[in-house]
């Protein structure tokens, strides 16, 4: 049977040569992309094993299972790897690098070497952090704020630090490839206008990519030299200023929270679009609103720095801008729900975890806008209140629309189907654990609960085993897709070109592709999402 | 290079690119280097005058003026396309608000404690 089976099979990025060399070497951008998808998998359940041990350890008010120190250390690394290691590569450098140029007709990105540098990069970023966590951990939180980082701070900051530093680069590769290819290769007739809006908003972060991973580079550089020759940049007693790094930290790292939304956002119109049969509500507001996040989401940094010193006047400009941010977001969740209005809907895997998208998002969102207005802020800075709307965002909204993303276009990567009925039921888990999680710790929070202390008051008890008891739930809602897709490579349903019927180029190529994409150069004569005319039909094929 | 071009889609490109059309003189390259290295030398002659606040200020012109004359001349900036150009002015325009932002905060710290005094 099986030589049966493969000998109808055709050459694909797959098959179409073998050996750890073939992989390691490649230029390929579906090949890259699948390295990243191995590399940033076992950096989340690194992460999520950190994640589980500090739950474990509020299981109880008291600080039983890890000292307090070890606790710290357990904190800083779950955040440290998430946002550098998982979330800012996640969507852009696996998702994005395996369909943006399948989306836009292009037969790889513009500078493939490059593309596969940066994971190298990636890698040996990950490695560094990864040392300097076995050797002994770090302890500053992930945001690694001075003076303790550069100068009461006894654990492996500079390592960590370097580890991010070098991760940054790769980060700022992968920006750089989107911008030039979604420039200089879209397929004749693919104009900005008819551009999916995965890549709009794929484009808009890669923006952030270019223009923001440098200052961090630098900060996390100056903070090293601050620890291991006393430079004085941060320190007041050499006339530096210790706020001056959360400027220059936050100047990225709020951005940053757009690099890792952005690319999801763009997944979720993509699904929004296919499961009611619909073209998206307003494509231009929609498109347009990634670069105005993008340009904005660099005007608001210092609201998360509005109890720590600076100016009042400064917090109120800030904390005016910040409010602004939430218009294009606005924009976005109201045209997705624009769009299901009379769409003919489908409750398939990749919609479900959409709809988690857009629910969580906007909770996430919407308790984003009270944390821009001084006076709560003020009220709940360092509490679970701002915990909870962060993983609202980033677990309920990013990696929600990774796992929409993934399911989305597995049949394309693969080349085989996932078993329905079990994907539905980890998107239900998921959505039902993260949840149960995270929305007792809105309630700590606002009760005035502090973030970071391994102990409590017996009466958050009840809270936190709820949010302990959600966590599981959310691990066993991970764990499942982790074991059927694996078991799809091997005994999955061969999929077909176009398992979802739908409209944009990477349906319009075999699952799996050929290496080089496409055999013939498509041209395009159809807007994004016109699903209202069987696009399909129109193909037309040149070159 | 040719490799590089059959990546591009012949109707795709906005604009003609060719990064190795333009080959410039080695006498300009000599004379920005020189210019470069006069720059260097006020620069160590300028620390030694004090001028105060204004030492820092003329120090960052000079350094500016020659990364000018880097991006400009050594980077062909002067002889890239006009979205090339962008990408330039977009940078520094990010940088202006990375500056311009900060001082909101530097520049207004000590009113609130100037009024209750």
């Amino acid at each position: 049977m099986a030589t049966a089976v493969q000998s109808v099979e055709r050459e694909n990025y797959l098959n179409s040569n073998y050996g750890i060399k073939s992989w390691l070497l490649t230029s390929d951008h579906k090949r890259i992309a699948m390295l990243y998808l191995i590399s940033i998998t076992a950096m989340f359940w690194i992460g999520g094993f950190f994640a589980m041990l500090i739950r474990l350890e509020l299981l109880t008010p008291a600080g039983d299972l890890v000292s307090s120190d070890t606790y710290n250390k357990l904190f800083t690394m779950h955040g440290i790897i998430m946002v550098f290691f998982f979330l800012i590569p996640s969507v852009p450098a696996v998702i994005g690098n395996f369909v943006i140029p399948l989306m836009i007709g292009a037969k790889d990105l513009a500078f493939p070497r490059i593309n596969l540098l940066s994971w190298y990069i990636y890698m040996a970023g990950a490695i560094t952090a990864i040392v300097a966590m076995v050797t002994g951990g770090v302890d500053t939180g992930w945001t690694f704020y001075t003076p303790f980082s550069t100068t009461y701070s006894n654990t492996h900051v500079i390592g960590a630090a370097i580890g991010i530093f070098i991760a940054g680069f790769s980060s700022i590769f992968t920006g750089l490839n989107f911008i030039v290819t979604i420039h200089r290769m879209r397929a004749p007739g693919m104009t900005w206008r008819r551009l999916p809006l995965f890549c709009w908003s794929n484009y808009a972060a890669a923006l952030i990519m270019v223009l923001g991973t440098p200052v961090v580079a630098i900060t996390l550089l100056l903070v090293a030299l601050e620890r291991a020759f006393n430079i004085g940049v941060f320190n007041p007693q050499l006339g530096g200023d210790p706020l001056l790094f959360q400027h220059l930290f936050w100047f990225y790292s709020h951005p940053a929270v757009y690099i890792m939304i952005l690319p999801g956002m763009g997944v979720i119109s993509e699904i929004i679009a296919c499961f009611s049969r619909k073209r998206v509500f307003g494509y231009e507001f929609v498109a347009l609103a990634s670069i105005a996040i993008a340009v904005l989401g660099f005007l608001v940094w210092a609201h998360h720095m509005f109890v720590a010193g600076i100016s009042v006047y400064a917090a109120l400009v800030f904390s005016l801008l910040s409010y602004l941010v939430a218009i294009p977001s606005a924009v976005k969740v109201f045209n997705w729900t624009a769009t299901l209005y009379k769409g003919s809907i489908r409750y398939e895997t990749p919609m479900l975890y959409a709809f988690g998208f857009i629910g969580l998002f906007t909770v996430g969102g919407l308790t984003g806008v009270f944390l821009a207005s001084l006076g709560i802020d003020v009220h709940v800075t360092d509490t679970y209140f701002v915990v909870a709307h962060f993983h609202y965002v980033m677990v309920g909204g990013m990696v929600m629309a990774y796992m929409a993303g993934l399911h989305f276009w597995w049949p394309k990567i693969s080349g085989r189907m996932y078993p329905e009925a079990w994907a539905k039921l980890s998107a239900l888990l998921v959505f039902v654990g993260f949840n149960t999680t995270f929305f007792p710790q809105f309630i700590l929070g606002y009760m005035g609960s502090p973030r970071r202390y391994h102990a409590y008051p017996p009466e958050f008890q009840v809270l936190n085993v709820l949010s302990t008891a959600g966590a599981s739930i959310l691990a066993v809602g991970y764990v499942l897709p982790m074991i059927y897709f694996l078991w799809s490579l091997r005994y999955g349903e061969l999929a077909p070109p176009n398992p979802w019927n739908a409209v944009g180029l990477e349906w319009m190529t075999p699952s799996p592709p050929p290496t080089h994409n496409f055999d013939e150069t498509p041209i395009v004569t159809w807007e994004a999402y016109d699903y209202e005319h069987q696009p399909q039909e129109e193909v037309s094929v040149g070159h | 290079m040719h490799n590089l071009q059959d990546r591009f889609h012949p109707g795709s490109a906005q604009e003609h690119f060719d990064p190795m059309s333009h080959v410039v003189p080695i006498r300009m390259y000599v004379t920005i280097w020189a210019a470069l290295m006069i720059f260097t030398g006020l620069t160590v002659f300028a620390a030694t005058v004090e001028l105060h606040v204004f030492n820092i200020v003329l120090a960052l012109l000079i350094a500016t003026i020659k990364g000018t004359l880097v991006a400009l001349f050594f980077m062909h900036l002067r002889y890239s396309t006009k979205l090339t150009m962008v990408t330039v002015i977009a940078a520094i325009f990010f940088l202006f608000i990375l500056f311009g932002l900060s001082m909101t905060d530097y520049l207004t710290r000590a009113w609130l404690t100037n009024t209750i005094h």
